[in-house]
């Protein structure tokens, strides 16, 4: 790794490995993202605590900078700010600045002219938090909270901090991500993430229309039949249908979808007994997922939900941590170059 | 070069000079709470000695760190752990050494964030002087004072040993 290495490892990273961007989990190690699970279960502790804030980011200013609409992400990255003593700005861009005329470069020009020291990005289009990371002023941390299809790592690292409490472990595991994976970053996340923690198979099933090209490539096996997908299941991952993103005719119904391709009781007990139920949310009843299951026994749909503003926790006072390591070192060395 | 000191006397020491505090301030029912890793294990040990039926806490203060704008997160953080409500309890906060005292300022503003207790009071094992802030222990077991090339190294949780290391030159 040199210093000139423009891959996103070197981006995201200090040169003593400290975690400085997270903009995606391609180049991240097994020992990082331990460390970032073993550190969101301390920030689980500080939630059940009466005061449950602690001072990390206290005097810091972390911007929301949502170009594109999100409740439960957005409302969980700024809880996580808010717990870590950070004061919080949400923009939701999609109805301000840009929509006057203004380039991304001149908005984020702005924001940081406002002493900003992190920027959270969700954007439509695929490489815009790796984009905005490599033009930002250094000393400023940015957190991907979803680009286009390309990847959500905090989505994928709440799951696997909600597999790791249920099952302990990712070693010997059988997970399925179950429908609309073309559309979907999160299962792009998943997959890589899965691999890179020692899961056993990682099998995506799908109709062949809703997924990628060479999906193979990614690390998983391909199953269409859902019957024949299910079986030794450990953890079953639901991903919502993309309606919004669907060009062209990619499904004949949603009837026909979930009459395929929907978590009834009856394909739920196809699996393991003991095989837990994911969601990233927000779910589609009746679509994806019959309603007896997502409230049932082995969903664990609302536990991610807790977990995320953990892992967000986690994730931020890391990256934070890591440009403030890093802005020390550059002074001490300056000084040094001085003497 | 190194030398072993004798645990069992740190101990003692510690010990007599905590249940006079106890007994000067009226305390009969306190609850330990170390500081993670080596307070714990002293925690512990003392909670045999006193015989305390209540679990001990431990308490990990990464979070309040006052360095972490200078050197980022630890990266081997652990969950807290205090098995019992704080409100109103005279709580025994114990570390193996205290020097700067900036560990035990973190660890009463982490303890405050649980709920007010009644009293704390402070108990380390080895008192190696250098303080940085006006925090002192209310027992230790000793107090030393290093030379530039020495330090202490605590081993547990079984058996406890603390060593005085010189790094030779």
């Amino acid at each position: 790794m040199t210093a000139n290495d423009p891959s996103p490892t070197h981006l995201q990273l200090t040169r003593d490995g400290q975690l400085r961007h997270f903009l995606t989990l391609d180049g991240l190690e097994r020992p990082l993202l331990t460390d970032i699970l073993d550190t969101a279960d301390s920030f689980i502790e500080v939630g059940e605590r009466s005061i449950k804030k602690v001072p990390l980011l206290r005097g810091r200013t972390v911007v929301n900078l949502f170009f594109e609409s999100s409740t439960r992400t957005r409302s969980t990255f700024e809880l996580a700010a808010k717990r870590l003593s950070a004061d919080v700005l949400n923009l939701d861009i999609s109805t301000s600045a840009t929509s006057k005329g203004e380039t991304l470069s001149d908005t984020l020009l702005n924001l940081e002219a406002m002493a900003s020291d992190m920027f959270v990005v969700r954007h439509s289009q695929s490489g815009a938090p790796h984009f905005i990371a490599e033009s930002v002023t250094p000393g400023v941390a940015i957190i991907n909270a979803g680009d286009g299809r390309h990847a959500h790592p905090t989505q994928a690292m709440l799951d696997m901090l909600t597999i790791r409490q249920r099952k302990g472990r990712f070693e010997g595991l059988k997970v399925a991500i179950v429908g609309d994976v073309l559309h979907s970053r999160v299962a792009r996340s998943q997959i890589r993430a899965l691999n890179e923690l020692g899961a056993e198979e990682v099998r995506v099933i799908a109709p062949g229309t809703l997924l990628p090209l060479d999906v193979e490539d990614l690390g998983c096996t391909v199953e269409y039949d859902m019957a024949r997908g299910m079986k030794d299941l450990d953890v079953v991952i639901m991903l919502r249908l993309q309606k919004e993103r669907m060009e062209g005719a990619l499904l004949p119904s949603e009837r026909e979808f979930y009459r395929l391709y929907g978590l009834s009781q009856e394909k739920l007990s196809l699996a393991r007994p003991d095989c837990i139920v994911m969601h990233p949310g927000p779910i589609n009843r009746g679509v994806e997922i019959e309603s007896a299951v997502a409230d049932g026994p082995q969903s664990v749909i609302l536990n991610q939900v807790t977990n995320g503003i953990a892992i967000r926790m986690a994730v931020m006072s890391m990256a934070m941590g890591g440009q403030m390591a890093e802005r020390q070192q550059k002074l001490a060395g300056q000084q040094e170059g001085r003497a | 070069m190194t030398v072993l000191l004798e645990m069992n006397e740190l101990l003692d020491t510690l010990e007599g000079g905590l249940r006079g505090v106890l007994e000067a301030r009226g305390i009969d029912n306190p609850v330990l709470i170390g500081i993670r890793t080596g307070g714990v294990w002293v925690a512990e040990a003392l909670g045999k000695r006193l015989g305390l039926s209540e679990p001990y806490g431990a308490l990990d203060i990464s979070f309040y760190r006052d360095d972490f704008s200078r050197i980022g997160l630890n990266p081997t953080v652990t969950p807290s752990s205090l098995p019992f409500d704080t409100e109103g309890r005279d709580i025994i906060l114990v570390d193996d050494v205290i020097m700067s005292g900036r560990t035990i300022r973190a660890a009463m503003n982490e303890l405050f964030d649980y709920g007010r207790p009644a009293s704390i009071i402070l108990a380390t094992l080895i008192d190696l002087g250098a303080r940085e802030l006006p925090i002192q222990p209310d027992a230790a077991g000793q107090t030393l004072a290093l030379a530039p090339r020495q330090r202490v190294k605590l081993r547990g949780p079984e058996p406890l040993t603390i060593e005085l290391q010189e790094s030779g030159q």
